[in-house]
């Protein structure tokens, strides 16, 4: 087994509100090998993002608190860094690229600026040295024409390029992970094919551990190696992305990539989960995808599933399943 | 065969960009540059592209929102633009409804449900608050909501019964077309189906005809009767839409369908054919030369940068591509 | 997209020629309004052909010299006193200008510091600094200043600190507003995913997207402290006399507008203009700040 890069642990991350607390992550565990992809795929407000976050313990304030678990990064838990030490480890260690290449730049910097920001944070470099990194972050993500870019604004690029230069931040000082939060979503289809097939190439060059968040089991099934199906702050299945696709074993993922149109054969009719994800104030008891399970047992409104590990790679939260 | 409901007629729409001191005009925005299709009765047509393809700005001119700047749009076989303002009034517009990407934007929300569907009706009918008020009970019945909804405001619902109100609301006025613009991609994947499967039924219960604007392939293959592939204003591929997806003859259409396939990894890197494009959609300010698709295009040749391809009917397909002459 | 530069454009002042023009002028004329008084201020010793407390008292209330009775000698006339009005405005401008650019200074940095820190940090910080904000905008800013004036003595820098004590307060709240859009903001977000510290990200990227805000705001505050300076000096509790502030020279022929108006109206004029040129200028700035205008 290749090294585990990340391992987190019953992670529960909170917010506080004026109606009450919401359980956003409630005892999610998992991990990332180094040179693999890890997809959390999952509806919105089902707590992909908010894990993200708290992996980079970013979480908005006020508000979000991670309340108990354990996030171990290269074999140190990075809940017991000091806020300083963490800043250290954000950017030279982890990293993360946000969804929307619109608003995750600085509109009054130049690329170069903001590359060489981050790279300047993490090494005492001299100037032409930090050019060099520059060049080489952007050469990285196979931006063209690195330095004639390097003086350009956010403004002057289009979606794809600016999710590029994000892409160049965030790898600029060669982290051992990276959080992808929906990096190709706001992006066009052809260049949302040309940004996944970027990560194989960073990936086989840098051999960096990656986690990305995802809704489109499209491009799950394009990059990821392992997947964790998520409802509702629970991880309910994790397995490669073959056997999600091709043997899914909990209700939820069955129904899920039932409902996704499938362009390589023609549905009269699609398999539609009926209802509503549940609340987060108030989650149901039991099993929290109960209400919507087709298969649903007089066990599974009175208590929560065990995690069962089908083999190394597989686990599944589910009655059904032994 | 079925009637043909509406029919675009080699449409051009061409936006002004003007600049310094006197809004000298410096060149066009050339968004959709000579398209011609047709929707019959009780069909769905899907327009697909990338942004800036020209799809919106079609939409734009079949909800008679802008004025073409050439070509004709014909309902019924009566061009559009010859109909008096009293005809466009009873006869078009009434008969052309639309349904919005996004449902959390597209409803006042200070307006109560019942307010947002029976809109349609009290602007163009003479009909009682009572009757309105029942018509809207049937309306949000058809939909999947329960009648009592109607005093609720529309952030009680979430995403999903949002759009379905947004479809009642379309449905007001007995439409024969719906043009959805994007009508579930702002929806969570469990959502998607449940919408996606209401309109089906909807299309075959009132034999009403759509116009789909998506950038999904996926849910246009489920949704659609035939497909209209667009690339910077110009249509590439136009066919039915089963032929289309079995055999897809532009490379630009083939390289749409490859990036919405599902494909695991291990398929991908066994050389399975993922076809990826080079560089950006070109600005509609200045398209290439000859096919517009050439900068990109995987299977270029000398000629593609000389000539404009023509159109090529190959069965139920329309190309438009140097490769097929 | 290719039009969006070209859209916004167009949104920032109607898709008129007019609009182009007004913008135009908007730049040339005040900043050449605010080089001559700068220039005039500076220079006021050098150029005024009268020093601002000479009195003669035979040539009082001489007019203008376009004005029938008026000569060369007095341009704009003289005042009660018989002192050149011309004179008296430019060494005005002294008093108005650096009265107003200090107080300005003071208020935009005191104002900036603590709205980003509120903004910014939130909490206890936000807090703390936001009611003593909500203090200080209910007071009424006249009366503290005449208190001031009363008990510290008239004179400039009680000026300035009376004009500044209270009114970092307003651009306090308006950039803590923007400190908080910007805290939630994406870019702010990437900027600590790379490890920047909570002090750079206020300083490289905060700061700098909060200029618009603050330079509109500074540029309408040229005119607000203008008119605050001179309604203090009207009332008595400016400058004290012989020295000239604009504001004080409006009072002195208020009590003979209908038979000697020159003396109120020339540096009523220039409270006008500056107050004026003050707004073009800053409408014209806040074009230029922003960098996808900036390459037009």
């Amino acid at each position: 087994m290749s090294n585990v890069v990340l391992q987190v642990e019953n992670l529960h991350t909170s917010f506080f509100t004026r109606l009450g607390e919401v359980k956003a992550v409630d005892g999610v565990s998992f991990y990332v090998r180094e040179g693999e992809t890890f997809g959390i795929v999952g509806e919105s407000g089902c707590g992909k993002s908010v894990t993200g976050l708290s992996i980079m313990r970013l979480l908005p304030e006020p508000g979000g608190e991670i309340i108990e678990g354990k996030i171990i990064l290269e074999g140190k838990n990075i809940l017991e860094l000091s806020k300083k030490a963490m800043r250290a480890y954000r950017g030279k260690m982890i990293s993360m690229i946000l969804q929307d290449p619109m608003s995750s730049l600085n509109p009054v910097y130049t690329i170069g600026d903001q590359i060489s920001e981050a790279v300047k944070l993490h090494q005492d470099l001299p100037d032409n040295m930090v050019e060099a990194e520059v060049v080489s972050a952007l050469r990285l993500l196979r931006i063209p024409d690195p330095e004639i870019r390097t003086k350009e604004y956010p403004f002057q690029l289009s979606g794809g390029m600016r999710q590029r230069v994000v892409g160049s931040i965030a790898m600029s000082c060669r982290p051992r992970l990276l959080i992808a939060d929906e990096p190709t979503t706001a992006l066009d289809a052809t260049i949302q094919a040309q940004y996944l097939a970027l990560f194989d190439d960073i990936q086989a060059k840098t051999n960096v551990a990656i986690i990305f968040i995802t809704h489109d089991f499209g491009v799950v099934s394009r990059i990821c190696d392992r997947v964790g199906v998520m409802y509702a702050g629970k991880i309910l299945e994790a397995a490669p992305t073959r056997d999600i696709f091709k043997a899914p074993k909990h209700p939820y993922t069955k129904a899920l990539i039932d409902s996704v149109p499938r362009l390589e054969v023609k549905d009269e009719r699609l398999y539609s989960i009926e209802g509503q994800p549940p609340s987060m104030f108030r989650l149901p008891p039991g099993c929290r995808f109960r209400p919507r399970c087709p298969v649903a047992m007089d066990i599974c409104g009175e208590q929560e599933p065990p995690e069962v590990k089908l083999n190394e790679d597989h686990a599944v939260s589910c009655w059904r399943v032994k | 065969m079925a009637k043909v409901l509406l029919e675009a007629r080699n449409i051009v729409k061409h936006y002004p960009v003007t600049r310094g001191f006197l809004q000298r005009i410096v060149g066009w925005v050339r968004a959709v540059d000579g398209v011609s299709f047709s929707i019959e009765d009780g069909k769905t047509l899907s327009l697909v592209g990338e942004s800036g393809a020209g799809k919106t700005t079609i939409a734009k001119q079949i909800l008679l929102m802008e004025k073409l700047t050439s070509g004709n749009i014909l309902f019924q076989g009566n061009d559009v633009y010859k109909f008096s303002s009293a005809q466009l009034k009873k006869e078009y517009r009434p008969k052309v409804q639309s349904v919005q990407q996004n449902p959390w934007s597209s409803m006042d929300p200070r307006m109560r449900v019942r307010e947002v569907v029976g809109e349609p009706l009290s602007v163009n009918t003479k009909l009682s608050k009572k009757e309105i008020a029942d018509n809207v009970g049937q309306l949000l019945e058809q939909v999947g909501i329960d009648a009592e909804g109607m005093n609720r405001y529309p952030h009680e619902f979430s995403g999903g019964q949002r759009q379905r109100i947004a479809v009642a609301r379309a449905l007001a006025l007995h439409p024969s077309l719906l043009v959805l613009d994007e009508p579930v991609s702002a929806l969570d994947v469990s959502i998607r189906a449940q919408i996606m499967n209401l309109l089906k039924d909807l299309q075959i219960q009132y034999n009403l005809s759509y116009i789909v604007i998506a950038h999904n392939l996926a849910t246009v293959r489920y949704m659609s009767h035939s497909v209209a592939i667009m690339y910077l204003g110009q249509l590439v591929e136009y066919g039915e839409s089963e032929a289309l997806f079995e055999k897809p003859l532009h490379p630009y259409t083939r390289a749409l369908i490859s990036a919405s396939q599902l494909t695991l990894p291990e398929d991908a890197k066994e050389g399975t054919k993922q076809i990826i494009l080079s560089g950006e959609m070109p600005s509609p300010l200045n398209p290439p030369s000859g096919c517009r698709f050439h900068t990109r295009c995987t299977e270029v040749m000398d000629i593609c940068s000389k000539e404009i391809p023509e159109n090529k009917v190959i069965g139920t397909q329309h190309v438009k591509c140097h490769l097929y002459r | 997209m290719v039009l969006s530069v070209e859209k916004l454009k167009r949104k920032r002042r109607g898709n008129t020629r007019w609009g182009n023009i007004a913008r135009n002028l908007g730049m040339i004329l005040p900043a050449l309004i605010f080089a001559l008084l700068f220039f005039t201020a500076i220079f006021a010793n050098l150029i005024a052909p009268y020093p601002y407390d000479e009195t003669n008292l035979p040539q009082r209330r001489m007019p203008p010299a376009w004005v029938e009775g008026g000569s060369t000698d007095h341009f704009l006339g003289t005042d009660t006193l018989g002192r050149d009005v011309l004179s008296r405005a430019m060494f005005g401008a002294q008093v108005s200008l650096s009265v107003s650019l200090l107080a300005i200074v003071i208020t935009a940095v005191v104002g900036t510091i603590l709205g980003i820190m509120s903004g910014y940090m939130g909490g206890r910080v936000d807090a703390f600094i936001m009611r003593v904000v909500d203090i200080a905008l209910a007071f009424p800013g006249l009366l503290v200043a005449i208190l001031l004036a009363v008990s510290i003595g008239p004179g400039f820098f009680t000026v300035v600190f009376a004009l500044s004590v209270l009114a970092w307060a307003g651009y306090a709240r308006v950039i803590r507003g923007e400190a908080l859009r910007l805290r939630n903001s994406d870019f702010v977000l990437q900027a600590q995913i790379v490890g920047a510290s909570p002090f750079r990200i206020m300083l490289r990227h905060i700061f700098p997207n909060i200029m618009n805000v603050l330079i509109i705001g500074i540029t309408l505050n040229i005119g607000t402290f203008i008119l605050a300076e001179a309604g203090m000096s009207y009332l008595g509790i400016g400058i004290p006399p012989p020295r000239p502030s604009w504001g004080s020279m409006v009072a002195d022929g208020r009590n003979d507008l209908d038979s000697a108006w020159w003396i109120s109206t020339f540096p009523g004029i220039l409270i006008g203009l500056v107050v004026l040129s003050g707004n073009f200028l800053g409408d014209w700035l806040r074009d230029k700040m922003d960098p996808r205008l900036r390459q037009l």
